[in-house]
């Protein structure tokens, strides 16, 4: 089996997922905007949660749940974005 | 930036879902009509490549953060409606499986995030490429560029949201978030760039996919 380049691209995503948990855990721009301009508490809570903020709950490890967390995020997107461009191109065949 | 539940009022909510499902529609037409074998693997590797990058958050000074958005890289390498599909994956999956961004909202954060910022990253990046003799110089820059530009954008279209929803004035919103992430834009210029050098020294045909 030759090695193809996305290969290379979807190891490398990998392994920044690897390293999500060096992620600095200080709020975001637009979070740290709205504890500075006082509306931070108008943001609901979620419906309902799988995965919350990137860990899986359930693992005491919280590096290892938010590493998990990256792998499993990673793999759905790929197979995400992957399918819908098979599909798009089955669709481009048929025209 | 993902803006959650509650931060954006009924009407900006309902726009931004109508503006988000008129553009995947025309973007599932349009990238049908010219998606080549190549591409195929190239928009799974982007979609997980951008969310594993966006769990990446980089300090910025002031005890803040920022992470990559991706919709500028995204659209340089598949065009800006491959992109505007790449960034949609992305958020809906963030949104559903990792509470982040609201799912009401989801409609506002692919427009902040997809719609706009691939257009404005596209045709910034192809403005600039010819401005410069050297390829890499002119792919490198332009991608920084087009990847800063993106991040502000995102961050201004969300402001005029927020203001517009009532949550808070146009004239705090807008400078707030403006300055903010003009420096993590810095962050996103500069991944966008390195990103770009390496798929122009490891397999520079790559960069033609958009043309396909």
């Amino acid at each position: 089996m030759k090695f193809k380049w996305w290969y290379g691209a979807l190891i490398l995503a990998f392994i920044l997922a690897v390293l999500s948990p060096l992620a600095s855990a200080s709020p975001d721009g637009l979070e740290k905007v709205a504890e500075n301009k006082g509306f931070i508490d108008l943001a609901l809570a979620p419906v309902f949660n799988i995965f919350p903020d990137y860990v899986i709950p359930g693992i005491p490890n919280e590096a290892l749940a938010t590493i998990l967390a990256g792998i499993v995020g990673t793999l759905v997107l790929f197979g995400i974005g992957y399918g819908l461009a098979r599909l798009l191109r089955a669709k481009k065949d048929e025209a | 930036m993902h803006i959650p539940d509650g931060f954006v009022s009924t009407p900006v909510v309902a726009a931004g879902a109508a503006i988000a499902a008129g553009s995947i529609a025309y973007a599932v037409k349009a990238t049908s009509k010219k998606l080549g074998e190549k591409q195929i693997p190239m928009m799974g590797v982007l979609a997980a490549f951008i969310f594993a990058a966006q769990m990446l958050n980089f300090p910025i000074p002031g005890g803040t953060s920022g992470h990559l958005i991706g919709a500028a890289l995204a659209a340089i390498l598949l065009g800006p409606w491959a992109g505007i599909l790449i960034m949609t994956s992305v958020l809906l999956v963030q949104s559903l499986i990792f509470q982040d961004g609201g799912l009401l909202a989801l409609g506002v954060n692919v427009v902040n995030m997809g719609v706009i910022p691939c257009f404005v990253g596209y045709y910034l990046y192809r403005g600039v490429v010819p401005l410069f003799h050297k390829r890499k110089l002119g792919v490198m820059v332009g991608g920084g560029v087009a990847g800063w530009f993106t991040v502000v954008a995102a961050a201004v279209l969300a402001a005029v949201e927020l203001a517009v929803s009532g949550t808070v004035p146009l004239n705090v919103a807008l400078p707030a978030m403006a300055g903010v992430h003009a420096v993590i834009g810095i962050g996103e210029g500069l991944i966008t760039a390195a990103v770009l050098a390496l798929v122009l020294a490891v397999r520079a045909d790559l960069l033609e996919l958009q043309k396909a």
